[in-house]
């Protein structure tokens, strides 16, 4: 059996406002533009979280036990469902309660913080797990990484953390002449098992479905069950990967992606050879082929695949160092919402939106950055961020009471 | 008087300083016309009143100006033109020769059109904007009704050449700015030349300093007899009260406000940051302004790691630049070349102690400010360190300074510039 693993990455950060000025710093604790994180959500979920969950609800009933679908679905994505939607989070409920969706651990707060404090990614991806048992009555076996930025390391971190298997982009660099359509295991691992992602079939749906200038356009449900029943004889396992919004949100309803994913799962079983599971089903189905060794951080952003989109200017760079700097100071002061307000800064999206490579994926950051610039961007973190160390500042120096 | 821009519209120090000096003209006895590219909103008042480039018709007096127009024949406007090296605009030369001939500008005048369009902004069409104003000063020349044409910076040279030449009237021109301080060693050769062509054509030059004085000798060839200096001021009635504000305690505020292009030094106050930023953490930096370097120095910041510590503001406007001054405890101006400079006086009306460039021109009139050449930016640094950690220096700078600025008014200004008039008046 061949099978197809569909993951889909939802979130949504807690933007800034951006007429947080140097004036506030001091005086004004107030950060969030509740306005703009409010009608985005409601947006996307009107033209996403609704539809789309709808859609996959009814394909599951159609394919009792056949159909299958994986969310990650971040902490503070779901603590915005909480706050301005509950209905969206009741729609996912109800997706979980039908036992063919698996939820997946990731951080709470889609950070980079593996990459700058082991303790902090260790805390945030238990806080992560808790949500999800929370919400879905699931206890997630299954890692991924924001953004599904991977190396050796974070395999092995996650693997003591209990983790079975992860998820990773099926970069070049990391596959070379291999084919990403097998269950692969980290280097150095015995029981992790590694899903890389087929960016080809995956970026097929995600960025290409409705782009005309594509040779392959208009992409139907019979054409890529083609493509996919083509890899019958050299591969086991077809991960597609993407974000959430690409239905509805980033391809928009009128495209017809609704009408190609509500076909699609009809079009794969016309080949009795393939199925679809869950990530945390493949180790059932499959061992590893090969260990593969990824020493340097790959993730799944732009062509590159790399951290660039987060790190590397001295804008991002500064301005992760110093956030992740007051780590011991903010949780010495052992207050939840201080902790709590520093941990949202960690959010990628913050150091994305600071990006300056406008090139080739530039059209991308654009659409996803609230600012006009990289510049305001940092220049609004920076302020809330010193507002941020005034009151952990003020509040170290309090007087302790025994 | 030929100006190009006007509080509250303005970009930069020259609506201010205009403004300035006439109302320190007016405040001498001088009876005085303003004349803008465009009116937004400005009434003039009892003082003074305004002229818009762009309303030429509605002026009572169109029918001197059709009249003087008639007794010239277009022949002799086109010789008029071509003798004057500078005129060449095609624009210039073809308005007078066949577009815009006598009957065509008396019908212009009659409808009640403008006759030419100004937007008064410094965008791409400039030099055109400039060339036009020209046509206006011409026209406004021809009224002949004033003893002294006075034009404030490039921009209005052409204007201010044009009048003299239709009235025979004197021309002053006032040199707020000179091409050397807004591009350095790279020169704009078109507005160069025009500031050359104002400067010669001149009966009188007023320049904002000395050090300003000495670009016009030595870059442009003038001859000193030509050049009066006369020091710009500030308005001391401006001060409002700080309003509620809350310092912290113990923590210092070093501002540089101004636009953050190449002439304002901002990279050099960067630089001087740093190295006090490794010293001493109890003081914030600001940058307030915007400017064509704005980014490349949020860059430079970032990569010396002092996010926590400098911090950016933006273009500030109306209370909040009297909030940033009220704010800070050192100003500090490292201009890499400024004619005047007026921003130190507006930080010494909040008490604010300054370090100032030795290449600017309110360096001549503040003995007891703090100077420093620009690019020397150790002695910056063990400067602004110096004010921060020694309150009763600070306040003493401050305190000196703000002795100095007694005697700098703009109706000085306008006493001394009359004297010049009164040199000049045929």
């Amino acid at each position: 059996m061949i099978s197809i693993v569909f993951y889909f990455q939802v979130h949504q950060p807690f933007r800034l406002r951006k007429d947080y000025t140097f004036f506030d710093i001091g005086h004004n604790h107030f950060y969030e533009d509740e306005e703009a994180n409010r009608s985005i959500l409601n947006k996307v979920a009107e033209k996403c979280y609704f539809p789309t969950n709808q859609m996959l609800l009814e394909l599951i009933n159609r394919y009792p036990g056949a159909f299958k679908v994986s969310f990650s679905i971040s902490g503070v994505a779901l603590e915005q469902f909480e706050k301005y939607n509950p209905y969206v989070l009741e729609s996912f409920q109800k997706l979980a309660a039908t036992g063919q969706v698996e939820f997946i651990a990731e951080t709470y707060y889609h950070s980079l913080s593996f990459l700058f404090s082991k303790e902090e990614f260790k805390e945030q991806v238990k806080l992560q797990s808790e949500k999800v048992r929370q919400y879905f009555g699931q206890n997630p076996t299954t890692f991924r990484n924001t953004e599904l930025i991977y190396n050796n390391d974070l395999a092995h971190f996650v693997e003591k953390m209990g983790f079975n298997t992860i998820l990773a982009e099926g970069a070049n660099q990391v596959l070379g002449w291999r084919s990403p359509n097998f269950l692969y295991q980290p280097v150095g691992s015995y029981k992790m098992n590694l899903l890389l992602k087929n960016y080809k079939l995956s970026d097929d749906i995600a960025f290409r479905f409705s782009n005309r200038a594509w040779e392959e356009y208009p992409l139907t449900a019979d054409k890529f069950a083609s493509w996919v029943h083509a890899t019958a004889g050299n591969g086991e396992l077809i991960n597609l990967f993407m974000d959430y919004e690409t239905f509805g949100e980033h391809q928009w309803a009128e495209t017809g992606i609704f009408d190609f994913m509500r076909a699609l799962p009809e079009a794969i079983f016309r080949h009795p050879d393939f199925q679809f599971i869950t990530p945390g089903e493949a180790k059932n189905f499959y061992t590893p082929l090969a260990q593969i060794d990824v020493p340097y951080f790959v993730s799944w952003a732009d062509l590159e695949r790399d951290l660039t989109a987060w790190l590397g200017n001295p804008l991002q760079d500064a301005a992760i160092e110093k956030i992740y700097e007051i780590e011991k100071m903010v949780k010495a002061t052992g207050d939840k919402d201080i902790i709590h307000t520093w941990r949202k800064l960690l959010t990628s999206d913050h150091f994305y939106y600071m990006c300056t490579k406008w090139f080739s994926d530039g059209d991308v950051h654009k659409y996803f950055n609230p600012y006009e610039t990289p510049y305001d961007a940092f220049i609004t973190y920076s302020n809330v961020m010193n507002d941020l160390i005034e009151t952990v500042k003020e509040k170290s120096n309090e007087p302790v009471v025994a | 008087m030929f100006g190009w821009e006007f509080p509250p519209f303005i970009s930069g120090g020259l609506g201010t300083a205009s403004h300035g000096i006439a109302k320190g003209l007016v405040n001498n006895g001088v009876q005085l016309t303003f004349v803008l590219p465009t009116r937004r909103g400005l009434q003039g008042d009892d003082k003074f009143k305004i002229i818009a480039a762009d309303e030429v018709h509605k002026i009572e007096r169109y029918s001197k100006v059709i009249q003087a127009l008639s007794t010239i024949s277009k022949k002799e406007i086109k010789k008029e033109f071509t003798i004057a090296p500078y005129f060449t605009s095609e624009d210039y030369v073809e308005y007078f020769t066949t577009n815009h001939d006598v009957v065509t500008l008396k019908k212009i005048i009659k409808s009640n059109k403008g006759l030419l369009h100004f937007t008064g902004n410094y965008g791409k069409d400039l030099l055109d904007e400039v060339y036009r104003y020209g046509i206006i000063g011409e026209i406004l020349g021809f009224g002949n009704d004033f003893d002294i044409i006075h034009a404030h910076d490039w921009l209005t040279y052409y204007a201010g050449v044009a009048a003299k030449r239709s009235s025979g009237k004197p021309l002053v021109i006032h040199v707020h700015a000179t091409e050397f301080d807004r591009s350095g060693e790279h020169v704009n050769q078109t507005v160069y030349d025009i500031e050359r062509f104002g400067m010669e054509n001149a009966d009188k030059i007023i320049a904002v300093s000395y050090y300003t004085k000495n670009i016009i000798v030595s870059r442009y060839g003038i001859a000193p007899e030509k050049v009066e200096v006369v020091h710009n001021a500030v308005d001391k009635t401006r001060k409002l009260e700080a309003f509620g504000l809350k310092k912290k305690e113990g923590e210092k505020i070093v501002l540089f406000m101004g636009r953050i292009t190449m002439q304002k030094g901002p990279d050099y106050f960067v630089e001087a940051a740093y190295r006090v930023y490794r010293k001493n953490k109890n003081v914030r930096f600001v940058m307030a302004g915007t400017g064509d370097m704005l980014p490349r120095m949020i860059l430079r910041m970032a990569k010396l790691r002092m996010l926590d510590r400098f911090h950016f503001t933006g273009f500030l406007k109306g209370l909040d630049v009297e909030r940033m001054y009220a704010m800070s405890d050192v100003y500090v101006m490292p201009s890499v070349s400024e004619p005047f400079g007026i921003a130190p006086f507006e930080a010494l009306l909040y008490d604010v102690p300054i370090i100032i460039s030795k290449q600017s021109g309110i360096s001549e009139v503040l003995p007891h400010a703090l100077k420093i050449d620009f690019w020397d930016i150790n002695k910056m640094a063990e400067l602004i360190l110096l004010l921060i950690e020694n309150e009763q220096i600070a306040k003493d700078i401050a305190d000196k300074c703000k002795d100095d600025m007694k005697n700098i008014g703009w109706d000085n200004a306008g006493n001394k510039i009359k004297q010049i008039y009164e040199s000049i008046k045929s």
